[in-house]
């Protein structure tokens, strides 16, 4: 009897807990929403007017608020998938597990909006080449760091110096690939470049992708602290500020001082809390609940949520989403049949493409044109070439060019075998867990064994994937490393990277080796920007190469995923206000990212 | 005395120079380069010869490009100064920190999890086997508890609290709107965020518990001796006693190793209700070949489980009066 009372005792001090706890929500935000209104703005707007002249106390004084009141912050989430490691500009990609400290707090000479293919004069008011070897860019006048000291062009000259004295900063190639030769700081706004044979499309490129630092906090740094030194408190001249991080949540507060309010207006949102979530279904669930107001994870079947108006999309209707990059499929021409164009040609053909658009994607994607750029690029396509030799799904046509290629059926098993007469037994991959990736290639397996080649698909887990594709041991893999860009360059330089190595690690996977194509992408890498003729030129070659050859073959555009809730924003950008682009990935902040913020609304001011 | 614990700490330290050992060389036996997939994601536009430099320049900053044997050497004598290394995943933050800050949320969660669960299981359970009424109600429950795959309950626990009834929080360690100080709102918060992972631990942890205890003590109770002290006229109560006391021999071995892996976290935990921790990290670590982290997370779990076994060691010596009996038996 004794020990039945203990027992009971203990089930009804657990039913009380979970009562206790039920009720707090209710009780919650009654207490949050009353002390954040009043206490927070208090404490974090006196220290920032009184402090503003004065030295490095400005980024300290964000550093009281306890909360952050939900009609000043925004919620995101799709970007950080780790806690956050570092806040060094000069580690860039998905290294930091932190969307923001380039973008937010380290800012560029221009910034890109792919929706207008326009650079967005940023600390630069403007710049052009002056002769063919000659960039002279003029900042803008009374640009700041956030403690208080001016950008001038000395900060400049810095940053792009460090790229020539450290070999390990991933735009060392700026000295030695792009052609730079010397950075002059000829007054504190003017700056003047020199190049020798300069590769235009890239140094573009560089313009509203390199980070500037400040000199006067960097200087003293060893090669291994700018390299890959944490730069925990970091100090730039950004529209947000550091203010802290925890193993789920990077959070910044806006720079009431930030130079740039003046001329682009002021950011709405006073908080960023970023989240990172652990999976998608949290994710899912948090945009629902109105918790996250941007989600940036992709997030099957958000097309039935989208249409019953539980979340916002940037298109209303298919795709939904805005295309952000090519999902190629890597052929390794170092291996047969894959080295045989006739045989990549019938493949191009072969996979079900619509299938995968459909069915693994549920509508979210788009089909890659056969150019695989993306439509932001389009005007590069030479459409006269994509009428001649482009492919769209066709069984029988793939049956028919592998038939007068001499692939036929010997052994009677369903599939066909190699001209000499060889088996042909293939595998496409994927990384094991990427299951939109895994449902897609699953396609591409069985729409090429309709037409008779007989592929399976397998996925093996990310290191080993990884190993595969850039020792170039893999039979076709998928890829999608190149980002949205100012150029359809950067797509080529992915797709025939060169020179072949032995490692390839950042493009040209299946080491398809054609002295005439890397000719063609080196000439169109010299092509000034402002030649839209000449680029145009270039590309088209490219492109009739490419589609003779089918090296590779592109398949759909992954999308730049984002759902959003309007319960506390508003204005968000959608197909019929394609100002910018709704994202918070890392490298996108410059490219639209930072212009949704300036653009929302609050709900409730 | 002496001489057996003399021989078990003998028998410890070579299980963990082994297991350390082991610890030390299967990530490398892992198909894949650490240093590669790291710069992977670094996924920026630079020709090749970049590439390479920055390879050169990270291997030789994680001592990857050292012979093998060298880098064992190297291991052990880091480990002995307590440096763990840097962790790839989260470059560049070293290990001991990556561990420091995200164990304390396991810590927190798990143990009050796994310590309360054993309690009330085993009470429970014990309870149970006496009482046809409650063995007949109660005791199907634990058992559908305990086969429920976790991460299926973990699921249904964070739908229908979090999304259909809304009262609990679904994501976090506590509210996002918060930043932690020493208030009554954060600490409410951070309860409130930390009840749903803990009581699903606790509730598969239930399960097991009640079980295993109600099926000893139905062994124990028809077993010889209790017979015997039946026939003898014992009083019900000391039989109890008896058989409880045999029956919570093994639920002790369960619990210390439990405790021992405590340090690993609870992954699927931290996955369904999006909860900080070192499981999740882990996870990641040996997904992206993080030689170090993975190295630091296993030397603790080694720690923890030969800590556990050394516990238990002395536990058994004064709850069990056979192993006592063995060891004076073996000393005279």
């Amino acid at each position: 009897m004794k020990r039945a009372l203990t027992v009971l005792s203990i089930l009804a001090v657990f039913s009380l807990l979970l009562t206790a706890c039920g009720t707090t929500p209710t009780a919650a935000p009654a207490t949050t929403e009353a002390p954040a209104t009043t206490q927070a703005p208090a404490k974090t707007e006196a220290p920032a007017t009184t402090e503003a002249p004065s030295t490095p106390a400005p980024t300290e004084a964000p550093a009281t608020p306890t909360e952050y009141p939900r009609n000043e912050t925004i919620y995101v989430s799709g970007a950080a998938w780790g806690p956050a490691s570092t806040w060094n500009p000069f580690q860039p990609g998905s290294l930091a597990n932190t969307t923001g400290s380039i973008g937010f707090v380290y800012e560029f000479l221009f910034n890109y909006d792919p929706l207008t293919g326009k650079f967005i004069p940023w600390l630069a008011e403007s710049g052009k080449w002056t002769d063919a070897t000659t960039y002279e860019i003029v900042l803008r006048k009374g640009l700041t760091w956030s403690d208080g000291k001016p950008l001038t062009a000395d900060d400049v000259k810095f940053t792009f110096e460090l790229g020539q004295k450290y070999s390990a900063l991933w735009f060392a190639p700026l000295w030695t690939n792009t052609g730079l030769k010397s950075v002059e700081a000829v007054d504190d706004t003017h700056l003047k470049f020199t190049l020798q044979d300069p590769l235009y499309q890239e140094w573009d490129n560089y313009l509203f992708n390199l980070p500037i630092v400040p000199k006067h906090l960097w200087e003293g740094r060893t090669e291994e602290e700018v390299t890959v030194g944490a730069n925990e408190k970091p100090v730039g001249s950004g529209a947000y500020m550091y203010l802290t991080n925890a193993e789920d949540r990077n959070v910044w507060v806006r720079n009431d001082n930030w130079w740039g309010i003046s001329v682009f207006g002021k950011p709405a949102p006073k908080y960023i809390v970023d989240i990172r979530t652990s999976s998608n279904n949290v994710a899912l669930g948090m945009v629902i609940k109105g918790e996250l107001d941007l989600s940036n994870n992709f997030l099957p079947g958000i097309a039935t949520l989208a249409d019953k108006g539980y979340v916002k999309t940037f298109y209303a209707k298919a795709p939904y989403m805005l295309s952000a990059n090519t999902a190629v499929l890597f052929l390794n021409t170092t291996k047969k049949p894959m080295d045989d164009a006739a045989f990549r040609k019938a493949l191009a053909f072969a996979i079900d493409v619509p299938s995968i658009v459909n069915v693994a994607y549920a509508n979210l994607v788009k089909a890659a044109s056969p150019s695989g750029l993306l439509p932001t690029l389009s005007k590069y396509e030479d459409q006269a070439v994509l009428a001649k030799l482009g492919y769209t799904f066709d069984t029988a046509k793939a049956k028919q060019i592998l038939a007068d290629a001499g692939y036929k059926d010997v052994n009677g098993d369903g599939f066909v075998e190699a001209p000499d007469g060889s088996k042909i037994e293939l595998e496409v991959t994927c990384p094991s867990g990427w299951t939109d990736w895994m449902a897609a290639i699953d396609i591409i397996a069985t729409s090429a064994q309709a037409a008779g080649i007989n592929i399976k698909s397998a996925y093996p887990d990310y290191g080993a994937w990884n190993t595969a594709l850039q020792g170039g041991t893999f039979d076709m893999t998928l890829n999608n490393w190149a980002q949205m860009s100012n150029t359809p360059w950067t797509l080529y330089n992915l797709l025939f990277r060169h020179p072949i190595q032995e490692q390839m690690q950042s493009g040209n996977f299946g080491r398809y080796a054609n002295q005439e194509m890397f000719d063609l992408v080196d000439a169109l890498a010299k092509v000034p920007t402002d030649d839209e003729a000449g680029m145009k030129a270039a590309c088209s070659k490219i492109q009739e190469l490419m589609l003779t050859d089918m090296p590779m073959i592109p398949l759909w555009y992954n999308g730049l995923w984002a759902q959003f809730s309007e319960s506390s924003w508003t204005n968000w950008p959608s197909e019929n206000n394609a100002v910018s682009l709704p994202t918070t990935w890392s490298g996108y902040w410059q490219m639209g990212g930072l212009q949704t913020l300036i653009n929302l609304k609050p709900v409730t001011p | 005395m002496k001489k057996y614990f003399g021989r078990k700490i003998v028998i410890y330290l070579l299980t963990f120079f082994l297991a350390v050992t082991i610890d030390w060389m299967i990530p490398r036996f892992m198909p894949g380069d650490p240093i590669r997939n790291m710069l992977t994601r670094v996924s920026v536009s630079s020709n090749p010869s970049a590439i390479q430099m920055m390879y050169d320049y990270y291997a030789h900053l994680f001592g990857l490009d050292l012979p093998t044997w060298q880098q064992y050497l190297n291991f052990w004598q880091a480990l002995f100064k307590g440096d763990l290394g840097i962790s790839t995943y989260l470059f560049p933050t070293p290990v001991k920190q990556v561990l420091l800050r995200a164990v304390p949320y396991d810590l927190l969660l798990l143990i009050p999890a796994i310590l309360l669960a054993w309690y009330t299981g085993n009470k429970f359970g014990a309870f149970a086997a006496r009482s046809k009424w409650l063995d007949n109600t109660i005791s199907p429950v634990s058992y559908v508890l305990t086969a429920t795959p976790y991460m299926w309950l973990g699921i249904l626990l964070a739908w229908l609290f979090g999304i259909v009834l809304g009262i609990f929080p679904i994501a976090g360690a506590y509210a996002f709107s918060l930043r932690p100080a020493f208030s009554l709102k954060f600490i409410l918060s951070a309860l409130h965020h930390w009840f749903l992972p803990f009581i699903s631990i606790f509730m598969v942890g239930f399960g097991g518990w009640s079980i295993g205890m109600r099926n000893m003590i139905i062994y124990e109770l028809e077993s010889d001796y209790s017979h015997y002290l039946t026939t003898l006229g014992a009083p019900k109560k000391l039989i109890r006693r008896y058989a409880f006391n045999n029956a919570v021999l093994p639920q002790i071995t369960g619990l210390a190793l439990q405790l021992g892996v405590v340090v690993a976290g609870a992954l699927v935990t931290e996955v369904v209700f999006s909860y900080p921790g070192i499981g999740y990290l882990l996870l990641a670590a040996i997904q992206n070949q993080d030689y170090f982290l993975i190295q630091g997370c296993f030397l603790f779990i080694i720690i923890g489980v030969l800590l556990a076994n050394f516990t238990l060691d002395v536990i058994y010596v004064l709850v069990d009066p056979r192993t006592r009996r063995g060891m004076t038996g073996e000393t005279a």
